[in-house]
C-alpha cells in the first residue's frame, strides 16, 4: 500500500528460496494484532459498556417504558421495572431460571448456554490460534460448513458401531475442515494470496457447495426433494449429558479438553512456539531459522480442523442432520469470539461461554419480553466496536493508559510499518 | 491531548444527562394508572388463550410467508381477543431453542413456518403432547397427532397466471425463476410452465416459458431468498432475451424483478410482473405500475382460522390444503393494469378457475401436497 512497505518486498524478491515470502507485516496488521492481544481490562469493560448502550436502546424503544416514564414521579418502580425486564429475561433465559417449576426447568437455561457455546469455542479457537501467527482468519464459516459436510456424510451413509462411529464422525469434520483451512496456508505461504481475501472467497465457494449438494439426492432424505440430509446414526451422535430434556451433550466436554490442547500447542510445543514467532515477526521468526511457511500451512490447517470440529459439534450434537442453515453465523461471531478472549484459548472459551449466554438468554428474551433478538447482535457488534476502540473505552471510563507504554507500542508499531 | 479528549467526553456527557433528566423531570408528572385495571378482552375465556409463532430465518419482514402468517396471527388477536407471543428466528440453528421457548411460556398453538421446521416442530410436539402445533407450508406424514399442517396446492392459481401471462404477453415469451430448487417454489414453476401450455393447445400459439423445465424440474434459481441485485440481474437477462412477463418466486428477491422491469418501462420496454404469496398491489406497492396480478397464498386466513378452531376447543390434524375452491389459494384482481388484460381473456380466466374447481382441468406438480 505505501512505499515503505514496497521497498522491503523488493529487496527480497531476488532470494530464490521456494516458497514465496509473507509480506512483511504492515500497518494494517500491526493494528490487527494489536486488537486482537488487547488487554483483559479493554475486553471487560467492553462488554459492560455495550450492555449499558443495548440496554438504553430497548428502553428507548420499549413503548412501555414511555407509557411508565409518563407517570416516573408517581411510581418509579413501574418504569424501573420495565427497563430491566429484558435483562431480567436475559439471566433467566442463560443461567438460571427462578420461575422454573423444578430443577430440570430451574437449570436448563444453564445447561442450554454450554450447548450453545460449544460450536463457539471450537470455531473461535479456530481464530484464535490462527491471529497468534498473525493470520486473519476470517474463513472459519467455510472451514466450519466442510467439517460439518465431512462429518454428516460420514454420519448418516456409514452404519458402524457405537463409540466408534462417533469418532469416525469427529475424524472426519477435523479432516474436512483441516483441508479447507490447510489450503488457504498452502496459497499464502506459496503465493502470498492474502488469507483475508482467500477465506472469505472460500465461505462462499464452501456455502453455495453445500446448497449444491443439498440437491442432490446422495444428500437428501429419501422421498423428499426439500434440501435436507437424512439423521445422523444415532452412534453417530454426541451422548446426552443430562438426559433427552436437554440439549447438552459431551461436545461441551469435547471443547474443554480440546481448548486445554490449544493452550498446551500455543504455549508449550515447540510449533506453538514457531507460530508466536511468526506472528511477531515473520522476518525475525525466518531468521531464526523457523520454515515461515511450513508454519502458515500447518497453523492455518489446525485452524481450519478446530473450526471443522465446530460443524461436528452442529451436525452430532444439536442439529443432526445437515441442512444449508447449518453453520448460522458461528462463523463469523467466532471472530468477535476470538477478539473478546484476546486471543487466548482460554479467554476465547470464556468469551464463547458469554456469547452463548447471549444466544441462548436472546431466545427467552424474545419469548417473554418480545424484544426484538437484534439487540442481541446489536450488543455483540458495540462489543466488537469497542474492543477494536481501546481508547474510546479508556475514555468512556476515565481511565489513562500509562504513558510510556503507549509511547513503546507506537515505535514498535512504526518499526513494524518500516520493517 | 488525550485527558483534553477526556474532559470534553465528560462534558458532553454530563449535557447530556442533564438534558435527559430534564426530560424525565419535564414528562413524568403524569398519574399512575390504577395497577388492578387489566384490559378487557372480547370474551374472558379468549384473553387466556395464547398463541404463538415462530418464524423461519426470513423473519417476519419477508414479504413473503413468514409475514403473512404474521398477519393472521395479528388479525386473531384483533378479531378473537387473544394473547399472542412471536418469536424471530435468525438462523436454521434458532428453531428448536424458540419452539421450546414458546412451549415454556405457556402457548396453547404455537404456528411454525415452512419446511426448515419441520423437523424441529416434530420433535417438540412429540416431546409436549399437551401443546398444539400448526406448520405452514410443510406436511410430513410422521407428525403427531398435535400438529396440523397447512399446506397449499400452488399449481392451481399458478396455472392461471400462466394463461394469464401468456395471453397478455406480446413478445410470446414469457419468464419465471425461483429462490432456491424447493418444492414450495416449484410448484409456483410448474404451474405456471402448464398454464402456458395449456394456453398455446387451446390457442395453438408457440408462447415460450424462460427459466423453468417442468419435466427435468429445473431451472434458473438465485440460490437464497435475500439476494434483491441478483434477481434484478437475472430478469435483465430475460428482457433481453425478449420475455415481457416475469414472475420471481423468491420472496422479497421479487423486488429486484420489479426495479428491472421499472428500468426497463423508463427506457421504453413494456413489460409487466407478477408477484406470488401475497397481493403484490398491497405489500410491494412500488411495482403497482408494471404489477399484472399475483398468485396469492391466503396464510391470514388459514393462519387465524386454525387458532379460531384451537380457542373454541376444535383443534384437529387434518391438513389444510388451500385450493382455488376454498379460496386457499387465488389470482388476485389485476388493479391497475386491468385494461391491459382483454375482455374475452378475463373471462376466459374465469372459466379456466371454474374448470379447475370442477376438475375439468387437472392441474398437476410433481410437488404439490395433494400428490404426495
Amino acid at each position: 500500500m505505501t512505499e515503505a512497505q514496497q521497498v522491503p518486498e523488493t529487496a527480497q524478491a531476488p532470494l530464490p528460496t521456494g516458497p514465496a515470502l509473507p509480506t512483511p507485516e504492515g500497518r494494517g496488521q500491526t493494528l490487527l494484532r494489536r486488537i486482537a492481544t488487547g488487554t483483559p481490562m479493554v475486553s471487560l469493560l467492553s462488554v459492560v459498556l455495550a450492555i449499558v448502550i443495548g440496554g438504553i436502546l430497548m428502553a428507548v424503544t420499549n413503548p412501555k417504558v414511555a407509557t411508565a416514564m409518563g407517570y416516573f414521579l408517581a411510581r418509579p418502580s413501574d418504569a424501573i421495572t420495565e427497563i430491566f425486564r429484558p435483562y431480567a429475561a436475559l439471566v433467566q433465559g442463560s443461567i438460571y431460571n427462578w420461575q422454573g417449576a423444578d430443577l430440570a426447568a430451574q437449570l436448563y437455561p444453564l445447561a442450554e448456554t454450554l450447548t450453545v457455546s460449544t460450536p463457539l469455542i471450537f470455531a473461535g479457537l479456530g481464530v484464535a490460534l490462527a491471529f497468534r501467527a498473525g493470520l486473519f482468519n476470517i474463513g472459519a464459516q467455510g472451514q466450519l460448513i466442510f467439517g460439518a459436510l465431512f462429518g454428516a456424510y460420514v454420519g448418516f451413509t456409514w452404519h458402524l458401531p457405537i463409540g466408534l462411529h462417533l469418532l469416525v464422525v469427529i475424524l472426519a469434520g477435523i479432516v474436512g475442515g483441516g483441508i479447507w483451512g490447510g489450503i488457504v496456508g498452502f496459497l499464502k505461504a506459496r503465493t502470498g494470496a492474502h488469507e483475508v481475501i482467500v477465506t472469505i472467497m472460500f465461505n462462499y465457494v464452501a456455502s453455495f457447495l453445500l446448497l449444491f449438494l443439498l440437491t442432490t439426492p446422495a444428500f437428501q432424505r429419501k422421498g423428499s426433494t426439500n434440501p435436507i440430509s437424512p439423521f445422523l446414526d444415532q452412534n453417530a451422535l454426541f451422548p446426552e449429558l443430562l438426559g433427552p430434556q436437554f440439549r447438552l451433550h459431551a461436545g461441551f466436554i469435547l471443547a474443554i479438553l480440546v481448548t486445554w490442547g490449544v493452550w498446551w500447542i500455543v504455549n508449550r510445543s515447540t510449533v506453538g512456539f514457531e507460530f508466536r514467532a511468526v506472528g511477531a515477526n515473520p522476518n525475525a521468526a525466518r531468521t531464526a531459522g523457523v520454515n515461515v511457511g511450513r508454519a502458515t500451512v500447518l497453523v492455518m490447517a489446525l485452524a481450519g480442523a478446530l473450526a471443522g470440529l465446530s460443524g461436528i459439534a452442529q451436525v452430532s450434537g444439536t442439529e443432526k442432520y445437515l441442512s444449508a442453515g447449518v453453520a448460522a453465523s458461528i462463523g463469523f461471531d467466532a471472530i468477535t469470539v476470538a477478539l473478546l478472549g484476546r486471543s487466548t484459548p482460554w479467554g476465547t472459551f470464556f468469551a464463547g461461554l458469554l456469547f452463548g449466554a447471549f444466544r441462548a438468554g436472546g431466545v427467552a428474551m424474545q419469548a417473554v419480553t418480545q424484544t426484538p433478538i437484534d439487540i442481541v447482535l446489536v450488543i455483540q457488534s458495540l462489543i466488537v466496536l469497542f474492543i477494536a476502540a481501546p481508547p474510546l473505552v479508556r475514555a468512556v471510563f476515565g481511565l489513562n493508559p500509562r504513558k510510556p507504554k503507549s509511547k513503546a507500542t507506537k515505535r514498535s508499531a512504526q518499526s513494524g510499518a518500516a520493517a | 491531548m488525550t485527558s483534553l479528549r477526556h474532559r470534553l467526553a465528560q462534558r458532553s456527557l454530563a449535557g447530556v444527562a442533564a438534558i435527559g433528566a430534564s426530560v424525565l423531570v419535564l414528562s413524568g408528572c403524569g398519574a399512575a394508572p390504577s395497577s388492578s385495571g387489566a384490559s378487557g378482552g372480547a370474551s374472558a375465556t379468549n384473553s387466556n388463550y395464547l398463541g404463538c409463532m415462530v418464524s423461519d430465518s426470513g423473519g417476519f419482514d419477508d414479504k413473503s410467508f413468514n409475514q403473512s402468517g404474521f398477519q393472521g396471527l395479528q388479525q386473531a388477536v384483533k378479531d378473537l381477543g387473544i394473547q399472542e407471543k412471536h418469536v424471530q428466528s435468525k438462523a436454521d440453528t434458532d428453531y428448536d431453542p424458540n419452539l421450546r421457548s414458546m412451549v415454556q411460556a405457556g402457548c396453547k398453538l404455537t404456528v411454525t413456518v415452512g419446511f426448515l421446521l419441520g423437523d424441529a416442530t416434530k420433535n417438540i410436539a412429540t416431546a409436549n403432547p399437551n401443546s398444539h402445533f400448526a406448520i405452514i407450508d410443510y406436511s410430513d406424514p410422521t407428525f403427531p397427532k398435535n400438529v396440523k399442517p397447512i399446506v397449499y396446492d400452488t399449481a392451481q392459481a399458478a396455472f392461471l397466471a400462466g394463461y394469464l401471462a401468456a395471453g397478455v404477453s406480446k413478445t410470446g415469451k414469457v419468464a419465471t425463476f425461483g429462490g432456491l430448487n424447493i418444492p414450495t417454489v416449484t410448484i409456483f414453476m410448474d404451474g405456471f410452465a402448464d398454464g402456458v401450455k395449456y394456453y398455446n393447445q387451446k390457442k395453438g400459439k408457440n408462447v415460450q416459458v424462460l427459466g423453468w423445465d417442468k419435466d427435468k424440474q429445473d431451472g434458473v434459481f438465485v440460490g437464497d431468498f435475500k439476494s434483491i441485485d441478483k434477481g434484478k440481474v437475472l430478469t435483465q437477462g430475460f428482457l433481453q432475451q425478449g420475455a415481457d412477463i416475469v414472475l420471481p418466486v423468491a420472496g422479497p428477491v421479487g423486488a429486484g424483478a420489479g426495479s428491472a422491469i421499472l428500468d426497463a418501462k423508463k427506457s421504453g420496454t413494456d413489460a409487466k410482473l407478477l408477484w406470488v404469496d401475497s397481493d403484490g398491489y398491497l405489500t410491494a406497492p412500488d411495482y403497482k405500475s408494471v404489477l399484472l396480478s399475483s398468485v396469492q397464498k391466503t396464510m391470514a386466513t388459514a393462519v387465524e382460522t386454525v387458532l379460531k378452531d384451537d380457542a373454541n376447543g376444535k383443534f384437529d390434524a387434518t391438513p389444510y390444503v388451500g385450493t382455488l375452491a376454498n379460496g386457499g389459494v387465488a389470482l388476485a384482481p389485476y388493479h391497475d393494469l386491468d385494461s391491459a388484460v382483454p375482455a374475452d381473456l378475463k373471462s376466459e380466466v374465469d372459466q379456466l378457475k371454474s374448470d379447475i374447481v370442477s376438475g375439468k382441468v387437472k392441474v398437476s406438480s410433481k410437488s404439490s401436497p395433494v400428490s404426495q
